[in-house]
């Protein structure tokens, strides 16, 4: 087994799930309570790495990252490095290829929370981020646990992106998936069988964890008073 | 404190009713109860919403003594938590994950941890709620439930309490009971208070003040038994619907109950009575007034007033005729009825009344 690329999918997807709960969290609530014309502007933005094909969002991802693009060269200024077939970039190019994984489950769950208790908490003086720390939030964990759980898991199973955006790097770019595919190219089964297997069971894991809270939280707090 | 809000606003939705409120003013003395009575779809709880921040009004005003609430021409909007009120949502709204004591101490954030101990226990104690402190919003009764919403809300001594029919998420039986307990715990608090009900017992039994709305609009405003009395206008006796409502007080207590409203003394049944009360108000329905002409028949009717017909006024099939018999009493008569009576302005008749029909409402 490949055990370079399997600790570096672990680093990518703990760093990109870190990464995007602290994004996905005001932007899911953001989603859930804005009344804006415009949010399904936002809404569609988020949405899109669930319908698009990974080659043309790695793509977009990749011209964005180019020395030409102003992001790009804003990078190279500020640390001298490029974007481009680098851990970073591979960063970068994964949270935005997991935020619908983030963010649709969090906004689910805000918007699941009564208003009628956000407003309660209003009329007792609680300002609106005082309000998210102690009511939303606690009656919403099950919706953030599902979040975190499945952008980990979608990151560690992520193949088309990394390969535009970051290549085949062994130990910079190389992940679990890549792995998979070069193993398969090399007619190595046993190798691919292997991983493949342990790629299976930690995603069935990870799932079968998420189904077991929110089985489990229904049962602890009834939706109805 | 003498302040008093005064609001003049309109709300719309969006292919929805048009809320409005006309120069309504809910005095804030203590203890005072303003009443919002009216049919559901009235513009009820939008109102109290308007007032409690959590609805904006799309122009006029409100204010609270000198502060500015909502000020359309000037974009300001008080959020409902710089208000410093205690709003009551009909089902309660009690935070499903806190126990008791936490739902109850939630809006005490930043006081002292002894201080707000105290305030939470004191609370509990005055509402019977001392053995509950551990338990979660799920294991608690109806009106368990209530009375930790009312704590919680009053525990952080707002300056105006707004509920929103606090009675309607009960059974009959606790409503019932209920109902003087909460205007008993509402004089106790010393806050004033705006009640939203469409309760007809519940509005005269609690209210000091009564506004009627009705469409969407505050359309009358005053003591409840003058509101009820006399409707200023159609719509306005259409939300009440008809009745002669009096101030009385109870005389005397026995297998029925002798009520003095004036003068005239009146039977009725004690019913649900709770021992001790003095100060009442006596419904009585139109349609339950007898009138007879002549004198010394013996009838059933344990009231038989001596009266004098000061108008007659035709509503459909009906006539209404507004009596006086050392009080004002309408009574509700057919047509035909009014013609083999020869009912005429000025004619004396006697009015006879059963007892049950005697309606008292504890106040």
């Amino acid at each position: 087994m490949d055990w370079n690329a399997i600790t570096l999918s672990l680093r990518l997807a703990g760093l990109t799930t870190l990464i995007l709960f602290f994004l996905g969290l005001p932007l899911a609530c953001w989603l859930a309570a804005s009344r804006r014309r415009w949010k399904f502007l936002v809404e569609s933005v988020v949405a899109l790495p669930l319908v698009l094909p990974p080659t043309v969002l790695g793509f977009y991802i990749l011209l964005a990252m180019g020395p030409r693009s102003p992001i790009g060269r804003f990078y190279e200024s500020l640390t001298g490095h490029v974007l481009p077939f680098s851990f970073q970039g591979l960063l970068v190019a994964s949270v935005l290829y997991s935020l619908p994984f983030t963010v649709q489950p969090f906004a689910a769950a805000f918007k699941a929370v009564d208003c009628k208790l956000v407003e309660a908490s209003w009329c007792l003086g609680q300002s609106r981020v005082s309000t998210f720390f102690r009511v939303i939030l606690p009656l919403s964990w099950p919706g953030v646990v599902t979040g975190v759980v499945l952008s980990f898991a979608h990151t560690i199973g992520e193949f088309g992106v990394v390969l535009m955006v970051g290549g085949n790097l062994p130990g910079v770019t190389r992940t679990v998936s890549i792995s998979i595919y070069d193993s398969m190219q090399s007619l190595d089964y046993a190798a691919a069988g292997k991983t493949s297997l342990l790629l299976l069971l930690i995603s069935f894991a990870a799932l079968s964890v998420t189904y077991t809270l929110q089985g489990n939280f229904r049962l602890l707090w009834p939706q109805k008073l | 404190m003498a302040s008093e809000i005064v609001a003049r606003f309109t709300r719309q939705f969006i292919n929805g009713p048009i809320i409005s409120a006309d120069n309504l003013r809910v005095a804030c003395a203590t203890p005072f109860l303003t009443v919002l009575f009216g049919s559901s779809g009235s513009g009820k709880t939008t109102m109290l919403r308007c007032l409690a921040g959590l609805e904006k009004p799309d122009s006029g005003t409100i204010k609270f003594g000198d502060e500015l609430w909502f000020d359309s021409s000037t974009s300001v909007f008080v959020p409902p938590q710089q208000r410093n009120i205690g709003y009551l949502s009909q089902d309660y709204a009690l935070f499903p994950h806190l126990n008791v004591v936490h739902n109850i101490g939630y809006g005490l954030r930043g006081l002292p941890a002894g201080e707000k101990a105290v305030r939470v226990t004191e609370l509990m104690r005055l509402l019977g709620l001392e053995e509950f402190g551990r338990r979660f919003p799920r294991e608690l009764s109806g009106g368990q439930q209530q009375r930790v919403a009312l704590a919680r809300a009053v525990v952080r001594r707002p300056r105006l309490l707004l509920l929103d029919e606090p009675l309607a998420a009960l059974d009959t039986p606790v409503r019932t009971r209920l109902r003087g307990e909460l205007r008993r715990l509402l004089t106790q608090f010393g806050i004033p208070t705006v009640l939203v009900t469409h309760d007809r017992t519940e509005a005269l039994a609690l209210g000091d003040d009564l506004v009627v709305m009705d469409n969407g609009k505050n359309i009358q405003q005053g003591p409840p038994h003058e509101v009820f009395s006399r409707p200023a206008s159609l719509a306005a006796a259409g939300a009440v619907a008809v009745e002669t409502v009096l101030p009385g007080r109870v005389v005397e207590v026995g297998d029925l109950v002798t009520v003095a409203v004036g003068t005239i003394k009146l039977t009725a049944l004690g019913g649900d009575l709770p021992p001790g009360t003095a100060g009442v108000y006596v419904c009585i329905r139109a349609e339950d007034v007898i009138l007879m002409r002549g004198e010394g028949v013996r009838s059933s009717p344990r009231n038989c007033l001596p009266a004098v017909v000061r108008s007659l006024v035709r509503e459909g099939p009906m006539m209404r005729i507004d009596l006086d018999c050392g009080f004002p009493l309408a009574a509700l008569l057919t047509k035909q009825a009014c013609e083999e009576l020869e009912l005429d302005k000025s004619l004396q008749v006697l009015a006879l009344i059963k007892a049950p029909n005697v309606h008292l409402i504890p106040h």
